[in-house]
């Protein structure tokens, strides 16, 4: 790894490109902005070659999968012509045929692989007619909270197999059935809820349709990067907001800590910021009941007797969810305003 | 952390997450990592799966043990065992580091005359683990390098948890499996910020960067730099100017003071001590005797309705500020949303309360400030800005604004006087309760994937509420046949301190003797019946060893 990897000079459609030895010719051309059109490929995944939509001329040598081969030195690749145009509009076709299509309700609407590739096809409306594209009627898995699975979008593309194995290494996700029954199922084929999912999400954010959607997907207006609030690992994320509230997450690829990939807990589990029973105010208790005070009143009170009990009659638990500035303050109060060093936090708990 | 500091000079994890992928052997004891630190859970699956050689001790047969290539199952509280019979193994076999423990470490002589109470008979005996395959670990550890070893709350939260932390960085060191990349003793800190609590010197004897508050040099330091001595405005500061050379209470010592009637005020910021801390009941009587109680939370907690007064805080999603997370890089959080009500950031609340007291030194406008003042008194910090960690973060030591951070310690020298390590000399400490007739089970505690800590944030979430939405006491078959308990049902769990119901789930991933149960849940609080038996040292209380007897409700 640490050893430099060699140029590799090709051309793809006549325009001549360097490449790092071992990348794909699939990969190059996307680095170099030439699109290939590719379902079953993902950067973060082994290629297999499954889909059969970015198959290149090379050399000459027609239909050759441009994801499982490698670039090689003088390399002259063809990314369209006639007899490629029509094995993808084929194959693609035949992918249509049992795609449930509910496009302006699905979740994947504004990323889908299917919309991006029919698009560079040109499938045309009377197309669409002779396919009678239709559903086929298989139940959707709405068991996890967060999460369903919708087999009549599935497009057999074995990503999110790839992904549970691969990035996960859980391996929840099987291919089940064979031929045109082929679906995705976890093992004993029972529902994800049931099964040893962990809910991590990672599949569905790599899902390149709608068959593995977000429940309640949801536009973000502005995202804002930071860091996760849970564990320690302190995975880097960015805060998806519409108006006031966090409506997304999604895993910060730039941070050497997490590298994109999140939890359950990172993924879904910031609802709490906007639960209603965040305290608003603060509370004096007043004959044994909780009363809402001004800010000004409650720290009048706080102050006052803070000053009665300087010394070691006070103490402070400070705390590992506060940030480092927030845990510096509270034990310079401790020591330098109350004058004890009795201060700790959960560190052992 | 007070044994590493013992071993090696500080304490805390050596090495970096990402160089989980370079190691030839993870080595994981007393740590359920997928479900406390799941994506670093992952990284691991993904390291076994791509070839490392994946060790997993646990009392319990954790997810990571269906993809270890090699498991043990030690007993509760046998670590100190297991892990010195490993050592002993490896010195008998030839197999230790002699040019690591020549150039880096002190005489181990001693230590070697410690290995000669861990016969073969006497490690198996205690850890249950057949001694050819505690060999078999300890040859792989020994041999296919770089090995990094992983530890959590299993290793520590035990009356002889120093000791365990020192059983694993004498594994370490005997092995040369530290100061190289890849390697390293790596405790995996629990809570987002816990390092970074630590560092700021959250802890009763150290200021911040680990400074010790009974050195004299150190107190000198920080009452110039915060400028004490010096008259505040209104004059109102009590005749005492110097800051106290006292070492503080721990977090346990306190309610006991409290419960004693010693401290009479109490500054509670974010934590929820009737849920996680143990013998929770001793908790509860303390909070009721204290004079004056603040909490300072986003949501009335249990411990909350003991305060005299609630200050609502802002969630991380409402404030600036940095975490520093367990492989010691400190990164940045930043506001997304406005603070809910009226709520305000916990930095802005501890300030103005000083400056309500008319106390000089917490006129911060913004937390970039208060991290320039954390520079200039923490020399780990001191190359650490806003600015510098806008992106990835830095990992401490970072000690001036030219220092590239971090990514493994004790490269070339250990943080100890002379610079070499020490290999510490150990004996078998039994845990403070152990089965016997009235209370014939051990209770051991864990996490959920699902929720976290005392779960007032993940129990707020509808969908990881209905993931996981009530504590099981997990038995074994073979201890669910002799106490007459099915699956699923009602049971009371009794210790020598309290009483829990909780659903019974029987399961081999406990082996006989041995039961389990998270604290996430108020219904069936568990730390009302562990045991508050504290380490002499790290004041760590034993958590994972409780004498419980299962009973059936009706």
């Amino acid at each position: 790894m640490s050893q430099e990897a060699k140029s590799i000079r090709l051309t793809i459609d006549g325009q001549e490109i360097t490449a790092e030895e071992g990348s794909s010719v699939l990969d190059a051309a996307l680095a170099n902005d030439i699109y290939i059109p590719h379902l079953c490929h993902h950067p973060d995944l082994k290629p297999v070659g499954a889909c059969r939509l970015c198959g290149v001329e090379i050399d000459g040598r027609p239909m050759t999968t441009s994801c499982t081969t490698a670039v090689q030195e003088g390399m002259d690749v063809k990314t369209d012509s006639e007899k490629i145009h029509h094995a993808r509009k084929t194959a693609m076709e035949l992918l249509i045929s049992d795609h449930h299509m509910d496009c302006l309700a699905c979740a994947a609407a504004n990323d889908c692989a299917l919309l991006t590739d029919s698009a560079y096809l040109g499938i045309e409306p009377d197309h669409l007619v002779r396919l009678r594209p239709s559903s086929k009627g298989l139940p959707i898995d709405t068991s996890n909270p967060f999460f369903q699975f919708d087999p009549n979008k599935c497009v057999i593309c074995g990503i999110c197999v790839r992904t549970c194995d691969e990035i996960v290494g859980r391996g929840t996700l099987e291919f089940i059935d064979r031929g045109f029954g082929t679906t995705i199922g976890t093992f004993g084929n029972k529902s994800f809820m049931e099964s040893t999912c962990e809910s991590c999400g990672e599949c569905v954010v790599r899902c390149p349709v709608g068959a593995l959607a977000p429940k309640r997907p949801k536009f973000a207006a502005r995202e804002v990067k930071t860091t996760c609030v849970y564990c320690g690992v302190g995975c880097g994320i960015y805060l998806g907001v519409a108006g006031d509230k966090i409506v997304d997450v999604r895993g910060d690829r730039e941070r050497p800590t997490n590298e994109g990939s999140l939890c359950v807990k990172g993924r879904y589990g910031f609802n709490f910021v906007n639960h209603s029973d965040r305290l608003t105010k603060p509370l004096i208790k007043k004959n044994g009941e909780f009363v809402e005070s001004e800010w000004d009143e409650a720290l009048e009170l706080v102050a006052s007797k803070f000053a009665d009990t300087k010394g070691d009659e006070f103490a402070a638990l400070a705390s590992a969810k506060c940030t480092n500035e927030e845990n510096y303050l509270i034990q310079k109060f401790t020591r330098a305003v109350m004058q004890t060093n009795n201060v700790d936090h959960c560190a052992r708990l | 952390m007070a044994g590493l500091v013992t071993s090696f000079g500080s304490g805390a994890m050596t090495n970096s997450i990402q160089e989980i992928d370079g190691a030839k052997t993870l080595f994981v004891i007393g740590a359920n990592t997928t479900s406390a630190h799941p994506v670093i859970g992952q990284r691991m699956r993904r390291a076994a799966r791509n070839g490392a050689n994946l060790l997993v001790a646990n009392a319990k047969e954790i997810e990571l043990a269906w993809v270890a290539d090699h498991f043990i199952q030690p007993k509760p509280g046998s670590d100190v065992v297991l892990l010195m019979g490993m050592c002993r193994y490896i010195l008998e076999a030839d197999l230790h580091d002699k040019q690591f423990l020549a150039e880096r470490c002190e005489d181990i002589g001693e230590f070697r005359e410690s290995l000669e109470a861990f016969t073969p008979e006497f490690v198996t005996e205690t850890t249950g683990v057949p001694w050819d395959r505690i060999c078999t670990v300890a040859r792989i550890y020994a041999t296919e390098k770089p090995a990094a070893l992983f530890y959590a709350m299993g290793i520590t939260q035990h009356s002889h948890g120093t000791d365990g932390v020192m059983a694993v960085a004498n594994l370490a060191l005997l092995t040369g499996n530290i100061g190289k990349p890849s390697s390293g003793v790596n405790p995996l800190r629990g809570q987002n910020n816990v390092q970074g609590a630590c560092d700021m010197g959250a802890l009763p004897n150290y200021y911040p960067g680990y400074q010790q508050v009974t050195n004299p040099a150190v107190r000198e330091k920080f009452e110039q730099a915060w400028g004490i001595g010096a008259k505040s405005g209104n004059g109102s500061r009590p005749p005492v100017s110097n800051l106290s050379d006292k070492l503080g209470l721990t977090h346990t010592e306190i309610f006991d003071k409290i419960y004693e009637g010693q401290i009479k005020s109490l500054y509670l910021v974010g934590e929820n001590p009737l849920l996680t801390e143990a013998n929770a009941n001793h908790v509860r009587q303390a909070l009721e005797k204290l004079d004056f109680c603040v909490v300072q939370d986003l949501f009335i907690s249990e411990t909350a309705q003991y305060a005299d007064v609630i200050l609502p805080a802002a969630s991380f999603a409402e404030k600036a500020g940095t975490f520093t997370n367990t492989e010691r890089r400190v990164q940045r959080v930043r506001p997304a949303i406005p603070p809910r009500g009226e709520s305000r950031a916990d930095w802005q609340i501890t300030s103005q309360i000083a400056r309500k007291m008319g106390e000089p030194g917490f006129d911060f406008d913004d937390p970039s400030e208060i991290m320039a003042e954390i520079a200039s008194v923490t020399p780990s910090y001191g190359g650490i800005s806003y600015e510098r960690i806008e992106k990835v973060g830095l990992q401490w030591p970072c000690l001036d604004e030219n220092h590239p951070g971090t990514p493994y310690l004790h490269k070339d020298k250990f943080a100890r006087p002379n610079g070499k390590a020490q290999l510490v000399p150990l004996t078998y400490k039994k845990s403070a309760e152990i089965a016997d007739d009235e209370y014939p089970l051990i209770l051991t505690t864990d996490r959920s994937l699902y929720h976290y800590h005392s779960a007032t944030m993940t129990r707020r979430v509808e969908g990881l509420e209905k993931l996981d939405s009530n504590e099981w006491l997990k038995l074994s078959p073979a201890d669910a046949a002799r106490f007459g308990i099915e699956d699923g049902e009602w049971v009371e769990v009794h210790s020598r301190r309290g009483v829990v119901k909780v659903h019974a789930q029987v399961t081999d991933i406990c082996p006989p003797g041995v039961c389990s149960m998270t604290f996430h849940f108020r219904e069936s609080p568990t730390n009302e019946i562990t045991n508050p038996a504290l380490d002499p040292i790290a004041k760590i209380p034993e958590t994972k060893v409780t004498a419980v007897r299962v009973e059936k409700i009706g």
